[in-house]
């Protein structure tokens, strides 16, 4: 199968939802010519138009306001807010307009709108441009939080979040953007509220969501040179989650290692964690280990910066400490 | 008076009547606990609604604001189905779970009352785009107050709907009073409709308590809108004669300036004043609308009282999808 760069099964997506819906069309800061901050959109304005790939000037609330009353109208658009750091500058417009208005409305409006963004560290870009925010959009009832790790799942997800009538965060990682992986010629979607099974194992359940399913992985090899089968699941999407393919892992293997790169406190680990304590107390075999990002703005210095973030490494002692082999 | 028939002008009239009985009866309803949470009434304020209301077609959106009950009615919006959603029933436009601040109807191209000061006013950008993508000559209107001029997504928001000159008209309700905040003390303009030069679009500084001019400028705003050459700021004076809400007594507020208004501006009884001296209507005329829609309104809230409670269960069962 072609191996493809995330970016460019993005790019894939749009393409393919653009061609068949006319509706569909992308605002967001240097999305023209610059084919946006990451090159997701190389070459659009060319194929679409201004119209359609609309150029606009850093108003991150404007921005998403055009996109929910766009979508309010009859349109579908996908709105980029450039680095998930400044949804902090459109907070209104997404958590009190765009995951509201249909449940306020009681179904006489709805949003379809996809705010695509990215986060996430590594790029030593620091504290204000390397955040992990997922948790604020997962905690706010009318959101569908959606973070792709691999190529495949970008592509299939974003076709989904564009026919979804709903406001999607889309939620991407600067580090996994020039990532290669397999993806079908073929039209294909994902389901949201699907998680995967990036690596099946007995051992321990390792839950891990964007560029930290590629760490677990690192990690999951490291682990089986001592005879630990780790299962690494990724649910794809946070909201919907899918608890119960989580619990089902849980309940074959009695452990479960929790990875997050945001920062533990009131994290979405914190509450995965939870969760499955309620419902599968009596299948762990051990506590449940979080392994999360300090609780740090993130570190310019590089040494610093990979400091607070979680790596293949942790990983592998977090699971040590609880399968005894 | 350009281009309105005598019929028009009585519309206009029935529905500035209509507006402020609605809004007197909501007030009743909420110093007995009938309607709760919060009120907003735009009691003073119905010259804007009915004026911009009646300068657009039906095929034309408007985005409100939490003061928003005016802007519905002028659109047209179901007095039952309003009162309903005041009292929280599940017949309400909202079956119940929006209230007062959150009324919305695709169908009048309403796209909602905002809890938030300026809420819809990037969203009135998405419509203004939706607009001119559409290519069939309509128009948004975007209702906003003086507190919301000061807002950072005003200005946000009116650069980018000029920058992509979309077909919006921005009006802004000064009614000099955010809450207890004095416009005079917290715009540093003379007058909002000033700052339309800082984003090159035309502004204009009326009456608010003008029917008539509030018609004609709307109007010219929209025709301009339609014919590509992009957005309006539309400043019309008026006056809030209530509170914030029924609870504020307005004590900020100072006394021989708000009789003034009520005396001299009240833009119901000078909009009644005007037709009956232009031999339109007559007193008789006006009891019968002022019964007419005394009815309508009484009826309303009976409709409303004797409505269902949303259903618990439903609710619960529906939570579970979101």
């Amino acid at each position: 199968m072609r191996e493809i760069e995330y970016r460019e099964a993005i790019r894939e997506a749009v393409i393919e939802e653009m061609d068949s819906d006319e509706k569909v069309f992308l605002i967001g800061e240097d999305i023209g010519v610059y084919g946006g901050a990451f090159r997701a959109y190389k070459g659009l304005i060319d194929k679409y138009g201004p119209e359609r790939v609309v150029n606009t000037p850093i108003s991150e609330a404007a921005i998403v306001g055009a996109g929910i009353g766009a979508a309010l109208t009859g349109y579908r658009p996908i709105a980029e807010v450039m680095f998930i750091d400044f949804t902090t500058l459109a907070m209104d417009q997404i958590v009190n307009q765009a995951a509201k208005i249909r449940y306020m409305t009681a179904d006489r409006l709805n949003v379809p709108l996809v705010i695509r963004t990215q986060g996430g560290a590594g790029r030593g870009v620091a504290a204000q441009h390397s955040q992990s925010l997922e948790a604020w959009f997962y905690h706010i009832p009318g959101l569908k939080v959606v973070m792709p790790a691999t190529s495949y799942d970008v592509k299939g997800l974003l076709k989904t979040a564009i026919r979804d009538s709903n406001p999607v965060m889309f939620i991407e990682h600067k580090m996994i953007y020039l990532n290669k992986g397999p993806v079908p010629e073929e039209e294909y979607t994902i389901p949201f509220g699907k998680a995967d099974i990036k690596r099946e194992g007995e051992d321990v359940t390792i839950f891990a969501y964007s560029n930290m399913v590629f760490k677990s992985l690192e990690a999951a090899e490291e682990l089986q040179k001592d005879g630990i089968s780790c299962e690494v699941i990724d649910p794809r999407t946070l909201v919907p989650l899918d608890i119960e393919a989580i619990i089902s892992s849980v309940k074959k293997t009695g452990r479960l290692v929790v990875v997050s790169e945001a920062c533990r406190r009131g994290s979405v680990a914190a509450d995965i964690s939870a969760m499955v304590t309620e419902e599968a107390f009596d299948w762990l075999d051990a506590p449940i280990k979080i392994v999360a990002g300090l609780n740090t703005p993130i570190p310019y210095n590089s040494t610093l910066e990979q400091a607070s973030i979680p790596h293949a490494a942790d990983i592998v002692k977090a699971v040590k400490e609880i399968v005894k082999k | 008076m350009a281009n309105l028939s005598k019929e028009a002008k009585i519309e206009m009239l029935k529905k500035l009547i209509e507006i402020r009985r609605f809004e007197e009866k909501t007030v009743q309803l909420y110093q007995t606990a009938k309607i709760w949470g919060y009120l907003h009434p735009s009691i003073g304020q119905e010259a804007i609604a009915v004026g911009a209301c009646s300068a657009i077609t039906g095929d034309d959106y408007i985005v409100s604001t939490h003061r928003g009950h005016g802007h519905c009615i002028a659109k047209g919006a179901n007095l039952n189905l309003m009162m309903a959603e005041l009292l929280g029933k599940a017949t309400g436009y909202c079956k119940g779970r929006g209230g007062s601040m959150h009324i919305a109807d695709t169908e009048l191209k309403m796209l909602g009352a905002n809890g938030i000061v300026g809420g819809g006013i990037p969203i009135s950008v998405g419509a203004g785009f939706s607009c001119k993508m559409d290519g069939n000559g309509k128009v948004a209107i975007c209702f906003f107050g003086d507190g919301a001029s000061n807002n950072g997504v005003f200005h946000e928001s009116l650069n980018m709907a000029s920058v992509f000159k979309l077909p919006v008209i921005y009006i802004c309700e000064n009614n000099l009073y955010a809450i207890s905040m004095c416009s005079r003390e917290s715009v540093a303009c003379k007058n909002v409709g000033d700052r339309a030069s800082s984003y090159g679009m035309p502004g204009y500084i009326i009456d608010g308590n003008d029917l008539i001019e509030v018609y004609e400028t709307v109007k010219r705003a929209a025709d301009d809108a339609r014919k590509g050459n992009g957005p309006s700021l539309i400043e019309a004076k008026t006056y809030r004669w209530g509170g914030h809400h029924p609870n504020d007594p307005g004590a900020y507020k100072d006394k021989e300036e708000a009789d003034y208004y009520k005396k001299e501006k009240d833009p119901v009884a000078n909009f009644k004043k005007k037709l009956m001296a232009d031999g339109i209507i007559t007193d008789k005329d006006i009891d019968k609308f002022e019964d007419e829609i005394k009815k309508r309104i009484d009826g309303s809230v009976k409709f409303a009282e004797e409505s269902p409670e949303p259903e618990l269960d439903r609710f619960l069962e529906e939570v579970k999808q979101i």
